[in-house]
């Protein structure tokens, strides 16, 4: 079993879809705490979900207010930073450079993109959580 | 801030480990076991792991998703917290915005922190008055240190000027803490220049006790100076030797020269050489905050300044100074400029209106202080009869005058405008002006707060200054200044707090810093450097110079009556209008405001109150509302002055102009001049 989430953890680094950050975590997680990391994840993705979301309506609206989706984009990178989600982060850059220039288009992909990496991250997160318990 | 119960200690709050508060400046083991964080943060993720880490730290934090929620905590808790940690983009509160009005009212340490790294943002951070920015993700070394804030920011305290001393509220010695000052000065750029502000606002109780401690380190230049151990600036004395400075040249002024034309007994060149050290301080600050203001008010300006320059500018001073004499009833004034303005009247208590400028509320801010000088020094206010109003009135500008003023603003057309409206107002006022300056009890001259940020800032230098009643100080030569200055909000500020506060004090930190730096050069007396410089743009304000003669006290005063009005009130009004340029005015202000005391007869107090948490006073008092613009911009302007404190105005200038932002204000004011460094000693 240990060694198992130590496969997940690992596999989760090589693969970038963590960083350091990640480790700063777990180093905040003790007796006391046993379960900050996993309370955290959870955390982020409650909420970030409520941001794809809003990101979304944002986007089928078809005006794009980049103001708007950079904002919301802003906090979604402040988050994924947080918890050290790494290939997450890569991609709410990449959109909101593309909102910096007014690229709909680019903004569009990205976020497909976007989804999609969160979405594997919060599966191989379960994983980890659950493999560690 | 002033209270005199310990502030903010570390540890006085609840069991802390510090127990500074007992004694002394050891530090409690402990520390910073126990140190008070509030982070702020809409992000419930980073909340969550910044909670986590900074217990880790063994702080004690307390969480908040919502800027207003953290005000209001901080509000009715002002001694509840030592250091503040908040994210920039908050939904429902700029990041800038509640480190400004933490800055002005409570005057703890603010630390923000944001993903965004970008240079402006960072830069934003440091002109609001930000002890520090992190860029997320925050790591734990990071958070690890932020105790030194809380010490450095205590240390300013304490060494409060010695002329606070004498206006100290426990009547403590007023340790000549010239050396002290400027020790903190030079070791911590930013962080010193802060202090500096602080020091002169919040004099409050840490100060007075930690000077007690650190008075001994001074206590041999005092030795061998008068019989007393240490010399206390009155305001007379103050006048003096601004009247002195004035005349040798704020730049090339030097101790022993400005001792030999003050020509006072028992005064010896140390008293003086630290005197014009906290003193240069302060007109870099006034000079810097003014910078700032008048760039970052620009958005403020916007709004009001049209309507508000010139009568803020004038509206404040005399309005103020009025106000202080107790002869222009607050509610006069208030409606003074409010109509001159054409907006609400935000008469501060004292009734002097409250500019919502952002320059005027610089200028408002002396009429906050300088209602509280009246209040503060025992009711002049006779003297000033109602002539007041109109000084205030902005109905008196003269569109020529505005005119003149422009040429002066080479700054974004928001400061001209205001400098316009200052010219105009003070047109109107200069014959107001006159006849109320001496009246002008000298204001409290701890309105003088240190406006810098949280920092500033600086507000809290006066804090205990202050109290020398000397009655009205309102300084007349602020509104010269303020006319001339209106480069920015600062000057603007600035100079109603010179006309408030009497020429002995130090030029409010309130935006004037823009102002004092021109005005210092001229040869007038003390504060009428000011007017000088007012007058020369203002050909019709001539008159007003004299008044900062007269009003040379209202500094003073004004500083002290900012202390009181700041123990008084807790203004949320204020809050907003921080103002920074004075900030020891500023908290007054801020405490008046909320108090709103009708009665002019509430000195300090009343000042503020006039202000009315309407945007307007940011100056000393700070007005209302809009203050908070005001604050920031004062911070900011403190703080940027603060850097230039360091020798770095090029730098800021640089970075000023990078961001968009005009430096001009701080070419223009010469502020290098006062470089402490300069300061011979």
């Amino acid at each position: 079993m240990q060694r198992q989430v130590a496969l997940i953890k690992q596999s989760l680094f090589d693969q970038g879809y963590l960083d350091e950050q990640f480790i700063e975590l777990e180093e905040l997680q003790d007796d006391a705490n046993p379960n900050f990391v996993e309370e955290v994840a959870t955390l982020y993705f409650k909420d970030s979900a409520r941001l794809i979301s809003n990101i979304e309506q944002a986007l089928e609206r078809g005006s794009f207010d980049f103001n708007r989706l950079d904002n919301y984009m802003h906090q979604f990178k402040g988050s994924s930073t947080s918890i050290g989600a790494s290939k997450v982060k890569t991609e709410c850059t990449m959109f909101r450079e593309y909102c910096r220039v007014g690229n709909a288009e680019g903004c569009l992909r990205t976020f497909k993109q976007l989804k999609k990496e969160h979405a594997t991250l919060r599966k191989k997160l379960e994983q980890y959580f659950q493999a560690s318990k | 801030m002033m209270n005199p119960s310990q502030g903010r200690g570390l540890g006085s709050g609840g069991g802390s480990s510090s127990g500074r508060n007992k004694g002394g400046e050891a530090v409690v083991e402990m520390f910073p076991s126990g140190l008070r964080v509030l982070v702020v943060d809409d992000d419930p993720t980073c909340l969550m792991i910044l909670e986590r880490m900074l217990r880790t730290c063994l702080y004690e934090v307390t969480k908040c998703n919502r800027a207003e929620m953290a005000l209001s905590l901080l509000r009715k808790n002002k001694h509840g917290f030592d250091i503040v940690i908040s994210d920039v983009h908050m939904p429902d509160m700029d990041g800038f915005k509640l480190l400004e009005h933490v800055g002005l009212e409570m005057d703890l340490p603010v630390i923000m922190m944001s993903a965004d790294d970008s240079k402006s943002v960072v830069l934003k951070g440091v002109t609001h008055g930000a002890v520090d920015y992190l860029i997320k993700p925050v790591r734990m070394e990071a958070l690890k240190n932020i105790w030194q804030h809380v010490v450095r920011k205590r240390r300013s305290e304490w060494s409060v000027p010695e002329h606070s001393g004498s206006i100290e509220e426990t009547g403590q010695q007023q340790q000549q803490r010239g050396p002290a000052v400027s020790e903190d000065a030079a070791d911590d750029n930013a962080s010193s220049v802060n202090n500096e502000g602080n020091n002169w606002r919040s004099s409050s109780n840490n100060s007075r006790k930690r000077k007690e401690e650190e008075g001994d380190e001074q206590g041999d230049e005092d030795a061998s100076n008068l019989k007393k151990p240490r010399v206390v600036w009155s305001v007379e004395l103050h006048q003096q030797f601004v009247a002195a400075v004035n005349q040798l040249g704020v730049e090339k002024a030097v101790p022993k020269k400005i001792l030999e034309l003050m020509n006072v007994p028992g005064l010896t060149r140390e008293n003086v050489a630290s005197h014009l050290q906290k003193y240069r301080i302060y007109l870099r600050r006034l000079g810097g905050v003014s910078q700032h203001q008048g760039n970052l008010n620009n958005s403020f300006m916007t709004g009001q300044d049209a309507s508000f320059g010139p009568l803020s500018s004038l509206n404040g001073f005399d309005l103020q100074a009025l106000a202080v004499t107790g002869q222009l009833p607050a509610q006069s004034l208030a409606q003074l400029q409010a109509a001159g303005l054409g907006r609400p009247a935000m008469v501060s208590k004292s009734g002097l209106p409250v500019s919502s400028v952002v320059d005027e509320r610089s200028i408002f801010s002396f009429d906050n202080s300088k209602p509280r000088f009246g209040d503060g020094i025992g009711g002049h206010q006779t003297q000033q009869p109602q002539m007041n109003l109109l000084h205030g009135v902005p109905t008196g500008m003269e569109p020529r005058q505005l005119a003149g003023l422009q040429q002066q603003l080479p700054v974004g057309g928001n400061r001209m405008s205001i400098q316009q409206q200052i010219a105009a107002v003070r047109a109107g006022h200069s014959g107001m002006l006159m006849p109320q300056q001496q009246p002008f009890p000298r204001g409290p001259p701890s309105i003088r707060q240190p406006m810098l940020p949280n920092r500033i800032t600086e507000r809290s230098g006066f804090s205990g200054r202050s109290s020398v009643p000397e009655s009205s100080r309102v300084l007349p030569t602020s509104y010269t200044n303020l006319a001339t200055q209106q480069h920015s909000s600062t000057s603007v500020a600035f100079n109603s707090f010179q006309q408030e506060l009497p020429v002995n004090s130090f030029p409010l930190p309130s935006a004037p810093g823009l102002s004092v730096p021109t005005q210092v050069r001229k040869p007038h007396s003390s504060s009428s450097s000011y007017q000088e410089e007012v007058n020369s743009s203002e050909a019709g304000f001539a008159t007003p110079s004299y008044d900062m003669f007269s009003n040379r006290h209202n500094d003073w005063d004004l500083r002290s009556i900012a202390f009181d009005a700041h123990q008084d009130a807790e203004s949320v009004a204020f809050s907003n209008s921080e103002a920074f340029s004075s900030s020891s005015m500023s908290r007054n202000n801020n405490n008046n405001a909320t108090v709103a005391a009708t009665d002019l007869g509430r000195n300090q107090q009343q000042t503020l109150s006039g202000m009315v948490p309407h945007h307007q006073v940011y100056g000393n008092g700070g007005g209302g509302g809009s203050s908070v613009r005001v604050k920031s911009e004062r911070d900011t302007a403190a703080m940027a002055f603060h850097e230039q404190y360091s020798n770095q105005e090029d730098l800021m200038s640089a970075l000023l102009k990078q961001e968009g932002v005009a430096p001009v204000v701080d070419t223009e004011f010469d502020f290098d001049a006062y470089s402490i460094d300069d300061i011979p000693v």
